[in-house]
């Protein structure tokens, strides 16, 4: 593989460097490196990160290829600036076999733009009756770590029990939809002022919190992992800092639009903004912040999910639920963290690929930008403005809340071991 | 008055008390032996109906019959909707057919909304009755038969609600009834009270303009009105209350509770009532219950509000010598 030398980018925000890429991996971090025959991308003013890694997406395929595929998806991945993502388990069939979680991750070897670690179901078809086969999806070539029913939540507390013990045989991580299932009957949105006008039924707050209450004491208990996903709430992000201080082993992560976005928008009836776990209050944004920012949260991450045109272009009560968002998350942190000053570059880095890899316990992933590492890289131009267009999305789905809304921040560059998937903000 | 009619919250103050002025008018042809205008004659209205409501349909119907405008009425039941078409597609087609305006009853909060809002149609959209959300006309119906009651027929013309005391009992958590007539109540001046259960007062109703107490007889002596939800029995299922009996003790309108209200104050019902559940029938069947009334009155009320969104900007006056010239017109 050819050499590339990247020429004055400030690596994780700070002085500008140059950094040459031999093959797969690193090979120079300095202030001048002559390119000799080496190609040389001019980096000036732009930021260089770790490639980026997300806990979770969903790529849709197997079974809704017309909302997603695993090109397609890892595609919109790298013009995002992600080297990894989590596909998770809810696909048709549901990824609980072996089987089907060696096909996602074959499927990810061969579109070549982006690592695609599968997650696992934790119980059969997501039904949450009888665990799913952990140890043979770990063992599969797949190599699975982080098993969830990510869509449902494993509320049978024995079942969740089991399935945290379980898992400790091989480091894996439990990684929960925190939703009382009885307490969200019907629901639509944020359970407050804003439903309590629109009529629409109320998903609460404590449906969250009391899941989250219950598996960090169960995770204590059985001295095992669990992640909790998309945190929404100021009350979840309170019982995350209560079980961290424990020394618990729990670790939690947010969406970009949960960083951003409030259930006011709700007033438009527009499913775009129709999200599980729902829009929450301006409140809650502002304690998902802080709390990314002093590492209570400790990551971002997308819950990129993908639906065709005519499960949004509808009424608010039939639209699917979810919101496509690795082609947008860089910018959205970008405007919620960084130019909030709640977050510097290393921060970021930290929060969107260190972090995460860890969590997922991936190799090659979330390293350090020095000499010998995998070369899985982003560049970003953080002084970029426009307007979210999303017929320039690589996904196959066009559902953002964004459109037309100016973001700011670009993908120009992504790198992975050392082969360039998205060239001068084009997908190559 | 805006081109929809979607909650009671896109009504001013003026134009609340023009659509009650314009159903006065109304109300008069349904005293003439021909109780028809040609005002929308050439127009299509569609009753397009998602959940069954025979009440609400007829009541639109007749309306928009005695203004002359054609009636189609779409029912969801056996029709492409059962088929898994979308409102999408179903609005698609009434456009092409022509519609003026569209009256959407259905099961989903935001439906007619979204129909107004997402470009498919041109015409009128006229909610009906939406999910848990809101009942604009049935809010007008009853701020109309409050007026005529506390206020007077004639003397009520070009007044409103203020300083009047409405009490709102029962579901108010699943009431799209309630929901309108709080919003219509407050910008008609009316202070409003509503009485329920806490299990059955939805979590953000502090935003509400209105007064919340899980008291009714501590509420009933201070009310002119008093608006009697139903309650559907599945509730207690869901425990949202223990039993029929309790909740009938607790919040139901019986004869002694009513004896309780000052002399004027009047008791109203949107229909269908639960007799012995929220109200009695010694209650039901008194003078003081408008329950009848409200069903004559709804259909003078969507007939204003058809004419007013379908027969232009005119002022309450305007209308007024319109129709006395149709009038002039149909005795010639």
């Amino acid at each position: 593989m050819s050499k590339i030398l990247i020429r004055g980018a400030g690596i994780l925000g700070g002085r500008p460097q140059d950094v040459l890429i031999d093959g797969g991996t690193i090979a120079e971090v300095a202030d001048t490196i002559e390119p000799g025959d080496a190609a040389v991308v001019e980096a000036a003013g732009q930021i260089l990160l770790p490639g980026l890694v997300d806990l979770h997406t969903h790529l849709r395929e197997p079974g809704r290829e017309d909302s997603e595929t695993v090109l397609t998806g890892t595609r919109a991945a790298a013009a995002g600036g992600y080297t990894a993502v989590h596909a998770m388990a809810n696909t048709f069939p549901v990824a609980d076999t072996a089987g089907v979680v060696e096909q996602v991750y074959r499927l990810g070897k061969e579109s070549g733009y982006c690592d695609v670690q599968p997650v696992g179901a934790v119980t059969v078809g997501l039904a949450g009756k009888q665990l799913a086969e952990l140890g043979a999806m770990h063992d599969s070539a797949a190599g699975v770590k982080v098993f969830s029913d990510d869509g449902k939540c494993v509320d049978d507390t024995v079942i969740m029990r089991r399935a945290l013990e379980y898992v400790k045989a091989f480091d894996g991580v439990i990684a929960q939809h925190a939703q009382e299932p009885r307490l969200t009957e019907g629901a639509q949105m944020n359970e407050g002022i804003v439903s309590a006008e629109l009529g629409l039924g109320g998903w609460p707050a404590v449906a969250e919190e009391s899941i989250i209450a219950r598996d960090v004491l169960l995770a204590a208990h059985v001295g095992s992992r669990v992640h909790i996903c998309h945190l929404s709430t100021a009350g979840s992000v309170e019982i995350v800092r209560w079980a961290k201080s424990k020394g618990w082993n729990v670790t939690a992560e947010v969406t970009p639009h949960h960083l951003l976005l409030t259930d006011e928008l709700v007033r438009t009836y527009d499913p775009v903004y129709k999200v599980n776990p729902p829009l929450r209050t301006a409140t809650d944004v502002m304690a998902l912040r802080e709390a990314l920012a002093d590492g209570t949260i400790d990551c971002v991450a997308t819950d990129h999910a993908p639906h065709p045109h005519e499960d949004k272009d509808c009424e608010w009560g039939a639209a699917a639920m979810g919101m496509v968002g690795l082609e947008t998350a860089l910018s959205v942190v970008q405007e919620t963290m960084v130019e909030t000053g709640l977050l510097d570059w290393a921060g970021v880095a930290d929060r969107m690929s260190f972090r995460p890899a860890r969590i997922g316990r991936l190799e090659g992933h979330g390293r350090p930008v020095s000499p010998g590492e995998p070369a899985n890289l982003v560049l970003v131009d953080p002084a970029y403005r426009g307007a979210v267009d999303p017929a320039d999305f690589a996904s196959r789905s066009r559902n953002t809340p964004y459109k037309g809304r100016e973001l700011p921040g670009r993908v120009t560059h992504t790198f992975l071991r050392g082969r360039a998937t998205v060239v001068d903000g084009k997908l190559t | 008055m805006k081109h929809h009619l979607i909650s009671a919250a896109d009504l001013t103050r003026d134009d609340a008390v023009l659509i009650l002025d314009t159903a006065e008018e109304m109300a008069r042809v349904a005293d003439r032996p021909i109780k028809k205008l040609p005002t929308l004659r050439g127009r299509t209205v569609v009753n397009l109906f998602y959940e069954d409501s025979t009440r609400t349909r007829i009541s639109f119907e007749a309306a928009a019959k005695r203004l002359s405008a054609d009636v189609i009425n779409f029912s969801a039941k056996g029709s492409s909707v059962s088929k898994g078409e979308s409102l999408k597609d179903t609005a698609l087609t009434l456009e092409a057919m022509g519609a003026d305006a569209v009256v959407i009853r259905h099961h989903a909060s935001g439906a007619p909304y979204r129909l107004a809002n997402s470009g498919w149609i041109d015409g009128s959209v006229v909610n009906a009755g939406d999910g848990t959300h809101e009942h604009p006309t049935q809010a007008l119906l009853d701020a109309f038969t409050v007026r005529r009651r506390l206020v007077g027929r004639d003397a009520g013309m070009g007044r409103d609600l203020a300083g009047r005391r409405i009490t709102i009992v029962g579901d108010v958590l699943h009431s799209r009834v309630a929901r309108s007539n709080v919003l219509l109540l407050n910008t008609l001046g009316a202070q409003v009270t509503v009485v329920a259960p806490p299990t059955l007062v939805p979590i953000g109703v502090e935003s509400w303009p209105c007064e919340v107490s899980y008291d009714l007889d501590a509420v009933l002596p201070k009310s002119d009105a008093v608006m009697m939800l139903r309650v559907q029995r599945e509730r207690m299922n869901a425990a949202f209350f223990p039993t029929e009996r309790e909740y009938a003790r607790r919040y139901g309108l019986n004869g002694d509770r009513m004896a309780r209200m000052p002399e004027h104050a009047v008791v109203m019902h949107p229909g269908p009532m639960n007799r012995g559940m929220e109200i009695t029938a010694e209650v039901a069947d008194s003078d003081r219950c408008t329950a009848v009334e409200q069903v004559a009155n709804g259909v003078s009320i969507r007939m204003a509000v058809l004419y007013l969104l379908l027969g232009g900007n005119e002022s309450a006056a305007a209308h007024t010598s319109r129709t006395d010239a149709v009038r002039t017109e149909e005795t010639e």
